[in-house]
């Protein structure tokens, strides 16, 4: 299928409209939340959680039997957050570092699930196939009722996030402040925390277990290079998540052997490297020219600075000088010559220069005030 | 037990004192992440080493595989210098793109092949027996065993050359840097070894696992110890130990061996978490009450130092004034009696001489901002703690 035949069929196929809607919601909920987590410091936390889900998921099918995914998911749910609160737990009462409290659980919980799973599939039970789809996801098996059951939930996190937003805010920037305000800062962490992982919980289906941390994070770093606002941030990445969803939908779609997952992934990697390279303010590309701009300008003016210099020895400051005096200074090239009789610094005559009046007075207060135009 | 049982056990403790000797440091140096996204970035790296070899378990693609793993620690730290995201945000842009990329590479090309991510992934201990390395014809031993052997080998040789300068670089940095040792040298040099192990390691229990046997039980020693050589054999110890019994778990339960082994280590973890003498949760919970009903102590002397007013040292008063529940102020008053602090006569409590000197040099602790050495005071006067 071709990937213009794909966006034919978005909207007339079931399976199709279906998959990328469900997409588009997942990467738009976990972008948004997601924000809070780059903000927070706890970008590992979902690759934690995520692997932490398995075992609930297991537990869930052994007891209920059957494969209801509403059940399945709630069971990873308190896994997950089980998984999160032994975490806190690890850091705040032992000497353990955060990033060993995120492996140990991660990995732990995740053996288990797998103990679990393999126990599972040898049980006399036809009925568990299918259950290891929740490792990598598979947005195919995707049903109307579970875009429903995105899509009332990406609502109450919007409800909860529009009604907490400030408390959500200031606890984010300046926990200890929140604190003396009188804000339960506890709640709210726990609430945020809880929203988070319920979140990667919604994602295990289509994503999985494994990729289910870019999902959170990629869309939330890509926003953060374009704004330094949270709720311009949060909107973004919720449009950069909806976006990564429906793109690699259509990619998956579009070739035959091509689990959605990780391209989705893949695609949300494009838009990170994307905003990283090109955000005006703080991309890579920017950041060079701004960095050559300013090395030029700085050779400029010590080239202006040691000309100034000279003059000064003689009364009269336009008498000309040979450029070879200036030959072999650090910073000086025909090019900042050049430019300095572009600007009326100085005056070229043959082999001689001579600073101008404008230029004479520029070079003296050079070092003197703050020229704050560019060069 | 059959000698298949013999040579699993015996792969599965290798590996495990494999993965404990770099995971001690990981852990130690805060960097316990790092390990968890190599085992995940080799993907791509052990896919097209496999692409060129057709054999999961060639040198070729240890060495290719290991390279993606540094390629991994190279860009995570190249994304952090930028500035533009935190390390842990750099860890978890870099490894799930690249484990996409590895992902993507199976499925479109390695469907006919013996290479699926869920082996990758979990692993299959229980068949690493009957892949046998034969020189000219002879058996040897299963080549799992004799990878992993290598690798352990050279990871305690290295151990034992570099121990003094990774012991150096770990706890002080700077010093490290200023006697001359190159912190970057023993930086990838660790993060080398870490991939390494982690390649060998992944195709025998997989990839999640090796995460755990390198994280799992250094962490678990670090509650017991702070000695860097106690902390290096326990964590080989703990390895060991949840590697053999969880085969035997695996054994009885019929299910993956991989999941076993780190179930045991997580159960190993959450009773030393528990229990552990002075850092477990129990010891600390401890603690932190005691200290509570002693700073508690130290205002209600302060308290009464403060005041010589027969009506603001009477008991029910004292209750009321401070703020106390009963409970609390009971406990206090008999900590107080019990350590011959205070007098009360009359239900008027007073200070006695010890409890006067003990007062006189807490204030001027806490006067000259030394609180700490309050702790140490407490030694000399307490016969009974809170």
């Amino acid at each position: 299928m071709e990937l213009a035949e794909y966006f034919k069929l978005v909207f007339t196929d079931y399976t199709l409209r279906t998959i990328t809607l469900g997409t588009a919601i997942l990467g738009a909920v976990t972008g948004m939340l997601g924000s809070f987590a780059v903000l927070r410091k706890q970008s590992l936390l979902g690759d934690a959680i995520s692997h932490a889900a398995l075992p609930g998921i297991a537990i869930a099918f052994l007891i209920t039997g059957a494969k209801d995914s509403n059940t399945l998911l709630l069971g990873a749910l308190v896994s997950g957050l089980v998984g999160t609160f032994w975490i806190r737990g690890i850091v705040k009462k032992t000497h353990l570092k955060s990033d060993t409290a995120l492996g140990l659980i991660l990995s732990l919980f995740f053996g288990f699930g797998m103990l679990l799973l393999t126990f599972i599939q040898k049980q006399p039970n036809a009925n568990q196939a299918g259950l290891d789809k929740y490792l990598f996801g598979q947005a195919a098996t995707l049903v109307e009722s579970d875009v429903w059951l995105m899509a009332i939930i990406t609502g109450l996190c919007l409800f909860v996030l529009l009604l907490f937003w400030k408390e959500f805010k200031i606890l984010l920037f300046d926990a200890d402040y929140t604190k003396t305000l009188g804000f339960n800062t506890k709640t709210i962490d726990i609430l945020i925390t809880s929203f988070i992982v319920l979140a990667i919980v919604l994602g295990l289906q289509t994503v999985g277990v494994v990729l289910m941390s870019a999902m959170l994070l990629a869309p939330a770093a890509a926003a953060r290079q374009w704004t330094n606002s949270l709720s311009k941030m949060v909107f973004l990445a919720a449009i950069f998540g909806a976006f990564s969803g429906v793109f690699g939908t259509a990619i998956s779609a579009s070739q035959t052997n091509l689990s959605t997952g990780p391209v989705i992934v893949l695609v949300a990697a494009v838009f990170v490297i994307i905003s990283f390279v090109f955000s005006p303010s703080r991309g890579l590309l920017f950041k060079q020219i701004r960095f050559i701009k300013n090395r030029r300008d700085l050779e400029l003016h010590k080239t202006l600075a040691l000309m100034h210099h000279i003059a000064e020895t003689h009364d009269d400051i336009s008498h000309p000088h040979a450029i070879k005096l200036l030959n072999n200074f650090q910073g000086f090239t025909r090019k900042t010559l050049q430019k300095l009789v572009e600007k009326n610094y100085v005056t070229l005559d043959g082999n001689m220069w001579s600073l101008t009046k404008t230029g004479f007075e520029t070079a003296k207060n050079l070092y003197t005030k703050q020229t704050t135009e560019d060069e | 037990m059959n000698s298949a049982q013999i040579e699993i056990q015996l792969i599965a403790s290798l590996v495990a004192i494999a993965c404990a000797i770099p995971g001690t440091f990981l852990v130690l140096r805060k960097m316990a992440m790092i390990s968890d996204a190599i085992s995940h970035s080799i993907l791509p790296g052990i896919v097209i080493g496999f692409f060129i070899t057709q054999d999961l378990n060639s040198p070729l693609l240890i060495v290719l595989a290991a390279f993606t793993g540094i390629i991994t620690v190279v860009l995570v730290e190249y994304i952090q210098k930028t500035g533009l995201v935190k390390e842990d945000t750099a860890i978890g842009l870099v490894f799930p793109a690249l484990f996409s990329i590895g992902v993507i590479l199976i499925a479109k090309n390695a469907n006919d092949v013996h290479l699926d991510v869920d082996a990758v992934l979990v692993g299959e201990l229980a068949l690493a027996p009957f892949d046998r390395l034969l020189i000219s014809g002879v058996d040897v031993g299963p080549k799992s065993l004799w990878i992993i052997g290598v690798i352990l080998l050279i990871t305690i040789a290295l151990l034992i050359a570099f121990f003094k300068e990774l012991k150096i670089s770990t706890f002080d940095k700077g010093l490290a840097a200023s006697l001359g040792f190159s912190p970057a040298i023993i930086h990838y040099g660790l993060m080398t070894v870490s991939s390494v192990t982690t390649v060998g390691a992944f195709d025998a229990v997989g990839a999640i696992l090796v995460v755990a046997l390198m994280i799992a039980p250094a962490a678990t020693a670090y509650l017991l110890t702070t000695d860097l050589k106690k902390m290096l054999g326990l964590s080989v110890f703990f390895g060991v130990f949840s590697a053999i019994s969880g085969y035997w778990l695996a054994h009885v339960l019929d299910a993956s061996i991989a999941g076993s082994i780190t179930t045991v280590l997580g159960m190993v973890f959450l009773l030393v978490y528990l229990f552990a003498p002075s850092k477990g949760v129990i010891a600390v919970m401890y603690r932190e009450k005691q200290q509570r009903t002693e700073v508690s102590l130290l205002t209600f002397l302060l308290h009464l130092k403060n005041h010589n007013e027969v009506e603001e040292r009477h008991v029910n008063h004292l209750r009321e004034h401070i703020n106390w529940q009963k409970v609390r102020a009971k406990t206090v008053l008999e900590l107080a009696l019990k350590n011959n602090m205070i007098l009360i006569d009359n239900d008027v409590v007073s200070l006695t001489q010890k409890g006067d000197t003990f007062t006189s040099k807490a204030i001027d602790y806490i006067i000259t901002n030394e609180d700490a050495q309050i702790e140490d005071m407490k030694d000399d006067f307490f016969l009974f703690r809170g």
